[in-house]
């Protein structure tokens, strides 16, 4: 259980994180997506205490993360930097910080086995691939068999068997009864892992809600309209709520009144009609209209 | 529910193998000890092979304990700058954000690290500067000069003087780097503060020069391995406790930064 009241991050005049208040619960798998720069990063490294917020509160399973006696037991991070010594061995790294929590070595090795490290477990984590990074990042997220899973962008650097590893894993952790929090900048990935959206936008919350939900709220209704007679169909379907948008020679799409109605009109008006297809906003359309408005950088 | 707790004695575990898993710790210790120990037989050598020659003023200048512990000033670079990395390896590398998920409480971190590395400089500093003392004591004594005991007045104090000199310089770079929070300016700090302004003062009218210099940590900690008293500076005693005051405020200074500052 993860519980942010009016969280906000400042960094010098930038406002990173702005007055989010949002519960992650335990038991699903929760997706926490926005842009580039949208303060997701931030917002998690408020939830672990590495950054102090400028106002507002966090709290894991009940308490601030530094208030836990042993914070790897209840809580496991994968962060989207890198947080590896290089010239040290992924082994010893692990052991490192199991160590902090007096974890015995068995459960190192357990780790280092379950995340396909096995291999390369005593050479210098410097010379890793991201991919491999990752999956030494999730050994160490997952060394207490903590009950809160936080992970910055997971799927980074992975290949498609990697990719499809987390997501398993993801939902096993969940169905296991933790709480899983998870990064992404891809509305897709989330599609197919999580149950539940937390959106933000330039540090705003935009949505929090059932997948489900979201692409419904989120998707404009559309109907593609093929005729040989548009303009007689564009000045019958005309109206307040309506827009009708020319996309070639003969095609229309129109939004504001569903592809029954509009058959039904065109039959009364004697208007011959070729196609109509009804348009289901993708996920990813869905996710850039939501935040289209609240993209930092966005391409010229 | 203590066997589920962090703890200090397992923090200190958990830094000792960091310490000693990465190969800077070994390269930095290797070549500060081997410094220690060649210096002195190199100085022994050379004073020997010369003593002939110089004048017997200069056979007056010269000190058995000056050869003995000729390694200690080059050895406390090779400690400064493993202080500094100890710290600023982590920044550098982004394991101090694992460091700090596992420690979220984070001074337990600052006393281990000082912890471990203090014991670790004067164990080893310790030991070679008493096989330096022998060595060098050895091939002087092939030339029948410059002979003294470990038991002679002031020879063991400045034996230890110099270890426990080693260890605070190693605390007091540990600080810096842990304040600085970037390697390079972590060792300029140290070398600007032991190597650069020390000289400088040279250039000061000489009035000037002893008012200061005796405030510097650089000349504060020579002190406890200094077998003469030097007028133009504090006795030992009191330069000891001004070298060890310097230690403790930028442990404190490093303390509070890393309580306060986001990671």
């Amino acid at each position: 259980m993860i519980e942010a009241r009016a969280l906000t991050k400042d960094y010098g005049e930038k406002r990173a994180v702005d007055g989010l208040e949002f519960t992650v619960k335990p038991g699903i798998v929760t997706g926490f997506l926005g842009p580039n720069g949208s303060g997701k990063s931030t917002t998690m490294r408020l939830i672990l205490g590495l950054d102090r917020p400028t106002a507002g509160d966090v709290t894991v399973n009940g308490k601030h993360y530094a208030d836990h006696p042993a914070p790897l037991h209840e809580v496991g991070a994968l962060l989207e930097a890198r947080s590896v010594h290089t010239g040290r061995s992924a082994y010893n790294h692990l052991r490192a910080l199991a160590q902090t929590h007096g974890i015995p070595r068995a459960r190192v090795d357990e780790l280092v086995d379950f995340v396909g490290l096995h291999d390369v477990a005593r050479k210098r984590a410097g010379s890793f691939s991201l991919g491999m990074g990752q999956r030494l990042g999730l050994a160490t997220a997952l060394l207490g068999d903590p009950a809160t899973v936080i992970l910055d962008e997971p799927v980074n650097g992975l290949d498609p068997e990697g990719i499809h590893w987390i997501r398993t894993l993801l939902k096993r952790l969940a169905a296991e009864g933790r709480t899983v929090f998870v990064s992404s900048h891809l509305m897709s990935e989330m599609a197919l892992t999580a149950d539940h959206l937390i959106v933000i936008g330039r540090g705003k919350l935009i949505a929090d809600t059932s997948v489900e939900d979201f692409v419904n709220s989120a998707s404009r209704k559309i109907v593609r309209v093929r005729s040989p007679q548009v303009l007689l169909l564009a000045e019958a379907l005309a109206g307040p709520e309506v827009t009708v948008t020319p996309i070639e020679a003969g095609v229309l799409e129109v939004e504001g009144i569903d592809a029954a109605a509009i058959g039904d009109l065109a039959l009364q008006k004697h208007i011959a009609i070729h196609e109509l297809t009804p348009v289901q906003a993708s996920l990813e359309e869905a996710f850039m209209e939501l935040t289209q408005e609240d993209v930092e950088y966005r391409a010229a | 529910m203590s066997s589920v707790a962090v703890t200090q004695p397992r923090v200190i575990r958990s830094e000792w193998t960091k310490f000693i898993t990465v190969r800077s710790t070994l390269w930095s210790l290797g070549v500060g000890i081997l410094l220690t120990l060649l210096f002195p037989i190199l100085f022994a050598a050379v004073t020997s092979s010369h003593w002939g020659t110089m004048s017997p003023r200069e056979q007056a200048d010269r000190h058995p304990m000056d050869i003995a512990l000729a390694g200690v000033n080059v050895a406390q670079l090779a400690i400064a700058v493993l202080g500094v990395l100890v710290i600023t390896a982590e920044y550098s590398t982004g394991m101090i954000r694992s460091t700090l998920l596992a420690v979220p409480k984070r001074l337990p971190v600052l006393w281990a690290k000082l912890g471990v590395f203090a014991v670790v400089s004067f164990a080893l500093t310790l030991p070679a500067v008493i096989v330096s003392f022998y060595t060098s004591q050895a091939i002087l004594d092939r030339h029948h000069i410059l002979q003294t005991s470990i038991s002679s007045p002031g020879v063991l104090r400045v034996i230890v003087g110099s270890a426990l000199y080693v260890m605070g310089v190693g605390v007091l770079a540990l600080a810096l780097g842990a304040i600085i929070r970037n390697t390079a300016g972590g060792i300029s700090a140290f070398v600007g503060l032991f190597f650069v302004i020390p000289p400088l003062m040279n250039v000061l009218p000489l009035s000037w020069n002893n008012a200061i210099s005796k405030w510097l940590p650089s000349e504060a900690g020579r002190q406890l391995f200094a077998l003469q008293r030097d007028h133009t500076r504090f006795a030992q005693w009191p330069s000891g406790a001004l070298f060890l005051g310097y230690c403790i405020l930028a442990v404190a200074i490093a303390a509070v930064l890393l309580r306060r500052r986001d990671a």
